[in-house]
């Protein structure tokens, strides 16, 4: 029986890109069971409610993440405007939707140079980076910030994007496009990154339907379901199907978030023929009385917003439970049986976002 | 294949600018839409203190009966309410951001008080 | 479309309903507290597919309630955060904190308004 030894890996390491801890059992190279620590980076941002008005909530809420800041503060306006019963213009639902999709194509670009770097592909870093930098200047010239849009509010948006923009915004997306696929190309066939990612860390479809995964991470595994298919903002106007892989492991997962980002401005382009003109916002009178779940897709996976509101400016309960979350599980079990040098990897193909874990 | 492709890529970026503009000789030109910091046209206020009420954070306080006008840049969450709310549109979203600095600075405006008009004699008659 | 069904039941029901659920093939999405003047109202949330359904009871400050994380593994995380944030009395959960899930100061910030 080979002696069994506890290695501590984390927050800091300089192959992690977020601060989570795991107490890893080895057996020599081989990890037998991973036990997770998180909250070192608690905030308690959902006590907040008890001092900011469900207006000013929006902007408590778009700050629980930086990359995935504009679905959480879509999700909380959406999740508040359906306890009060406001419909917002269709305008503002083609808006929301275009924005999300951005967000959701810089996140993934992110997260494919973090798993470049994690082992060694380090021009592949540069090169996925300064492509999301088209994205951030296309924010910044939007909504006027890079990270933080504070464009959300209850009972629509708050900028607007006209028509030239959006047609403009297109055009250098179409020009993305042929850069990614010539990197992602070249990525996903090269020989030393099939090594480290093929056959590595599965997950059976049963398993992930077991522990309760979300996202890419799920959709790998086989299971075909995306919460945008729920029809909240515009989405039941367009046409996407889920995108799944049925093989399970770490090259799969990679492979699917690639393919949402061409999804991702394929809805864009679709979003900018049939927006229609008219307001962006409704106003809003009174206060919420009543309770909700709204569940939002996040680049990460499904995210559940939990508001409960009883008349008063200030709401009673909000709760966020972020993919990264119901993905822990899942990670565990993945890190069971794979080699210690392989654990980084496993890690960074949740996407984990310890930010939005914690709150 | 797949190389070939790569070497294309690193060819082009052999030769061409950087990707990085050199920053402190090249000024960042901020597009018109930019978040910045609040400035105020402090001539204008009427001191309703309706800014500080709708401020999320409380970065901006009001004293009416000294005519003055305070924000903390550092507790300011560049969200533009205020700007959205104030009803003599006197405040405006600049285009350039705090400077960084060492202590927490407080940002302190006043109207200056104006002569009051001075009855003539030959205007009483 | 989105629906929200939320199921009212007593405490003493819980783990025979999310057996029936664990049967019928549903995981667990969340497990919500919020604080009333004189206790704690609970909501478990549980998916299939696209459909959600929650069951919710109400339960004392002093009440103790038995753990699912055996029936449903990942609710050992909500499980956790719950009691240490919130001080709800929670029985044998799975993988065990002690309190120590989220390193915070005071105990139970969540409890006092």
């Amino acid at each position: 029986m080979a002696t069994r030894s506890i290695v501590p890996f984390g927050p800091q390491h300089p192959v992690l890109p977020e601060p989570i801890h795991l107490d890893l059992v080895l057996e020599d190279e081989t990890v037998v069971e991973a036990i997770p620590s998180i909250g070192f980076i608690h905030r308690g941002l959902e006590k907040l409610v008890e001092k900011k008005d469900f207006n000013e909530m929006v902007y408590v809420a778009e700050r629980i993440c930086g990359i995935c800041s504009f679905m959480h503060g879509m999700g909380y306006s959406e999740a508040v405007e359906r306890v009060m019963g406001i419909e917002i213009p269709a305008r503002a639902k083609y808006l929301r939707v275009i924005w999300s999709e951005m967000s959701r194509i810089h996140s993934h670009l992110l997260w494919l140079g973090l798993l470049a770097d994690a082992f060694g592909f380090e021009s592949l870093f540069m090169e996925s980076w300064r492509t999301r930098e088209k994205i951030l200047d296309m924010f910044e010239y939007s909504t006027g910030g890079r990270v933080i849009f504070s464009v959300n509010k209850v009972g629509g948006q708050r900028k607007d994007m006209d028509n030239e923009m959006i047609a403009e915004f297109v055009k250098i997306l179409g020009g993305m496009e042929k850069e990614i696929r010539t990197q992602s190309k070249a990525f996903l066939n090269d020989y030393a990154v099939k090594s480290r990612l093929c056959d590595v860390g599965f997950l059976t479809m049963q398993q992930a339907r077991d522990l309760g995964t979300v996202g890419p991470f799920m959709r790998a595994s086989g299971i075909s379901l995306d919460t945008r298919k729920l029809g909240y903002a515009a989405y039941d106007d367009l046409e996407f199907e889920p995108i799944i892989s049925t093989v399970g492991d770490s090259y799969a997962r990679t492979d699917v978030r690639i393919q949402e980002i061409f999804q991702s401005i394929d809805l864009i382009r679709q979003a900018a023929a049939k927006i229609p003109s008219g307001e962006i916002a409704v106003p809003v009178k009174g206060n919420p009385t009543g309770e909700y779940f709204m569940r939002v897709e996040q680049p990460r996976g499904e995210a559940l917003y939990y508001i409960k509101g009883n008349g008063t400016k200030n709401l009673d309960r909000m709760r966020v439970r972020t993919p990264t979350f119901a993905n822990l599980p899942g990670l565990i079990e993945t890190l069971k049986g794979c080699q210690l040098a392989d654990v980084p990897i496993l890690i960074l193909t949740i996407d984990p976002c310890i930010s939005c874990t914690e709150r | 294949m797949s190389a070939m492709s790569l070497a294309q890529t690193v060819l082009r970026n052999l030769f061409s600018k950087p990707a990085t503009r050199p920053y402190p000789q090249v000024a960042r030109v901020y597009p018109a839409r930019t978040r910045g910091q609040i400035g105020i046209d402090i001539d204008a206020c009427i001191f309703c203190g309706i800014c500080s009420k709708k401020c999320p954070t409380g970065a901006i306080t009001v004293n009416r009966a000294e005519k003055s006008w305070d924000i903390q840049p550092f507790g300011c969450i560049q969200c533009g309410c205020c700007v959205e709310f104030c009803p003599k549109k006197c405040l405006a979203m600049m285009q350039d951001y705090t400077q960084p600095s060492a202590v927490k600075t407080v940002s302190h405006h006043a109207q200056m008080p104006t002569e009051t008009a001075a009855v003539t004699p030959d205007a009483v008659q | 479309m989105i629906e929200n069904k939320i199921i009212e039941i007593a405490p003493a029901d819980l783990l025979a309903k999310a057996l029936r659920y664990k049967q019928d093939g549903y995981h667990i999405v969340q497990i919500c507290a919020t604080r009333t003047p004189d206790g704690y109202e609970l909501t478990y949330s549980f998916a299939l597919e696209y459909e959600m359904i929650g069951l919710r009871f109400l339960l004392d400050e002093e009440d103790e309630i038995t753990t699912i994380s055996t029936i449903f593994s990942p609710a050992f995380l909500y499980e956790n955060e719950i009691r240490d944030l919130f001080g709800v009395k929670i029985q044998m959960i799975s993988l065990d904190y002690k309190g120590n899930l989220y390193r915070i100061a005071t105990k139970t910030p969540f409890k006092d308004k």
